[in-house]
């Protein structure tokens, strides 16, 4: 039991559906930024995306024809770690099942890597089913680079950490590997209903 | 990116108010007391968590201004006019009550002796407080490599631990640039405007000189200065990041 803070009441903002709030999170109409380093531009063509490691052979496209790939719309609530959460959010972009549609693989987990060096681990079971995409497309229009583009990924049900910004490729490995934030103290998973959001919770 | 694991679990603790001091109109720090802290290293965050009568509860993050070597452990918040957290710690908290946290968190935002230098924090407004707590651990260390702050701030009124930053340039070595962008005194014989590119030329080492860069602050700002670091031709893996606020894009 936490105790009362003496005074405190809070200024809470009304929200149509509480439900759709995991514990600890605040409704925002603002898409706040957060990065460990500058952000990264890299020219389209010379932008591919790579699905390697634990597979039978590696798979690449370059932007053209990932932008040609199946894409889907996808409207979903983002949940930040840093408390913040965010409804209704519009993408458009490639499901990770699209792309692993065409790969062999007994690898149970996947690092995502990304321009400037950020990583994030997720279990293939967390990537797939419909549960992950590369979206390029944000409310519209093109991603924006402090957002992420040209394209991101796009995990809704996990904190927002997981869907790595700058993204450039998957890579499928037998054991869970934890990646940048997973091992500067962050949880492994980062379920935001269980409000897993750092080691131990 | 370099990493360093940083075991443990974290788990909520009371921490009992034993000061406030009034930084700025807008700014107050909070200096605490805990139970059992497990020590933290200089960059890194807290959560900070209340609860309403009715049980309602809102937590926040808040860097950590005191160094690693100081009894207590100090936040300095800023109120922000439509925020839920910053206005209670600011306006209402009193000497002797009591406010729920956990941390530290972070750790890539974090600054120790073994990463060397030089050591170039650039800070707007509030994002000073990380860089409180870095340069305080760096004065009370070997100080075998060079420290420089650039401060940006929109008057000298909102220049947060003024007098401290001066000690740390006069006492200790830290060279101090601090730049006003909004309004500034007439005798004023520090830098005006915006950190970018100009400004940077002219205070920041060189790309040549490999410094490790921390900027932080709102959005826009730490946006602004990353771009300008790279186009100058500093490396991007050398430059560490942390912001807050919104971004309106």
């Amino acid at each position: 039991m936490s105790p009362i803070s003496r005074g405190f009441t809070g200024r809470r903002r009304p929200v149509a559906d509480p439900g759709r709030v995991p514990p600890g999170q605040y409704v925002t109409d603002d898409f706040p930024v957060l990065s460990a380093g500058p952000t990264p531009h890299t020219p389209l063509d010379e932008w591919s995306f790579t699905i390697n490691g634990a597979v039978e052979g590696p798979v690449s496209w370059r932007w053209e024809e990932f932008i040609a790939l199946p894409a889907e719309t996808i409207t979903v609530d983002i949940h930040c770690v840093t408390k913040w959460s965010k409804l209704d959010t519009s993408w458009r972009g490639v499901s990770v099942d699209t792309l692993l549609a065409d790969v062999e693989t007994e690898a149970d987990y996947l690092t995502a890597s990304s321009d400037g060096g950020y990583t994030t681990n997720l279990a293939l079971e967390d990537a797939t089913d419909g549960r992950a995409w590369v979206a390029y497309e944000y409310g519209g229009e093109p991603l924006h680079p402090e957002h992420g583009g040209p394209a991101r990924l796009l995990v809704p049900h996990l904190y927002f950490w997981k869907s790595a910004k700058w993204v450039r490729g998957l890579t499928l490995t037998p054991d869970d590997e934890p990646g940048f934030w997973e091992t500067y103290g962050y949880h492994n998973r980062g379920d935001p209903w269980l409000e897993q959001r750092y080691q131990g919770d | 990116m370099a990493r360093t694991a940083l075991p443990g679990r974290l788990t909520w603790q009371l921490a009992r108010v034993v000061e406030l001091v009034d930084e700025t109109a807008r700014s107050k720090s909070i200096v605490l007391e805990l139970p059992d802290w497990p020590g933290h290293s200089a960059g890194q965050h807290v959560d900070v968590r209340l609860t309403a009568e009715d049980g309602y509860q809102a937590q926040r993050s808040y860097s950590i201004a005191s160094s690693p070597e100081d009894e207590h452990l100090v936040l300095t918040v800023e109120r922000l006019e439509d925020g839920e957290v910053s206005p209670y710690l600011v306006d209402e908290l009193r000497t002797g009550d009591e406010v729920e946290l956990r941390g530290p968190i972070g750790g890539y935002f974090a600054w120790e002796a073994s990463l060397g230098g030089p050591l170039l924090l650039i800070a707007g407004g509030s994002g000073i407080v990380p860089f409180r707590s870095m340069l305080r651990h760096w004065a009370a260390g070997e100080r075998d490599t060079m420290a420089r702050l650039v401060y940006s701030s929109r008057a000298i009124g909102e220049v947060i631990y003024r007098e401290e930053l001066m000690r740390l340039a006069t006492e200790d070595g830290v060279e101090l640039h601090i730049t006003l962008t909004r309004e500034w005194p007439d005798d004023w014989q520090g830098h005006r405007g915006r950190v970018g590119r100009t400004l940077l030329e002219e205070v920041a080492w060189p790309p040549a000189a490999h410094p490790l860069i921390y900027a932080c602050g709102p959005s826009g700002f730490v946006e602004a200065v990353a771009e300008a670091l790279v186009a100058a031709g500093h490396e991007p893996g050398r430059i560490r990041t942390e912001r807050f606020g919104p971004t309106g894009t």
